[in-house]
């Protein structure tokens, strides 16, 4: 019962939504890409969509500069 | 030098095409790495001139001052290789429309500077364009600490990602961490046109 987020394992909790996820991953950054499995979970849904276990999660924050 | 896998790599670059969104520090140094490495065709996006201050870290000089970007880029990169093809596209990106450009790109380079419109051009490019590759960037400012940044690969889009850097409205932008950068997402899309080098 495990997921995997940027390629660390971690704890799969039932019922919990990205938008838990990401307040238990200590995750605050305004400007998050979420791909859950290789698809990305527009912003909206954050709050719907529930992790399935044995998810791979890639959590990236948008830091300016270029 | 192994002759055949030489002319194999030569001619899959010559083939190939990337786009790279942005001129500054990230996409002219991807650009012109890319460039010197045999790249057939470029797609170069940026609607902003060059100032003083963006020769702290990007590939333009004292006489380009005030030229758009994306001419003198060409420009430099016409002097490295002229055969190379070059397309410059003088628009700024707007949400709705960003792929635009990119449509028949092999690879595409996010090259932005602002948190947000990184955020959408990545996601509206795997939205719209959902088999091209994209190559990102995100945490470059500062220097030193090389050794945090990495790759985030999750299937089309690969970071180039340094969790811990600041904002570069917080933080100073340099050019080796840039260049490093650059060069980092040029080297990304030359693993996904060439494969795995084993």
């Amino acid at each position: 019962m495990s997921i995997e987020v940027n390629s660390k394992t971690v704890d799969w909790i039932k019922d919990e939504t990205i938008e838990k996820f990401l307040k238990r991953m200590k995750y605050v950054f305004p400007l998050v890409i979420v791909k859950i499995n290789d698809k990305v979970v527009p912003k909206q849904d954050f709050s719907k969509v529930m992790i399935p276990d044995k998810s791979k999660i890639a959590v990236i924050h948008m830091i300016s500069g270029g | 030098m192994n002759e055949q896998k030489l002319k194999k790599i030569k001619q899959r670059l010559e083939e190939s095409t990337v786009g790279i969104a942005g001129a500054g520090g990230l996409g002219s140094n991807a650009a012109v790495a890319l460039a010197r490495a045999g790249i057939g065709r470029l797609i170069l996006v940026d609607f902003d001139k060059i100032e003083r201050s963006n020769l702290a870290r990007q590939y333009y000089f004292l006489d380009q001052l005030g030229k758009n970007k994306v001419d003198a880029l060409k420009e430099n990169i016409k002097k490295i290789n002229p055969l190379i093809k070059v397309e410059t596209i003088k628009v700024k990106l707007e949400k709705g429309e960003m792929e635009k450009p990119f449509k028949d790109a092999d690879v595409i380079i996010e090259a932005l500077d602002d948190a947000n419109i990184k955020k959408e051009f990545i996601e509206e490019i795997l939205k719209k364009l959902p088999d091209t590759p994209i190559v990102g960037a995100s945490g470059l400012s500062g220097y030193g600490n090389s050794d945090r940044i990495k790759t985030v690969r999750c299937g089309k889009l690969l970071m180039c990602y340094d969790e811990r850097a600041k904002s570069c409205d917080d933080d100073i932008l340099m050019a080796p961490r840039v260049a490093l950068i650059a060069n980092w997402e040029a080297n990304l899309a030359l693993e996904i046109i060439l494969g795995e080098d084993k």
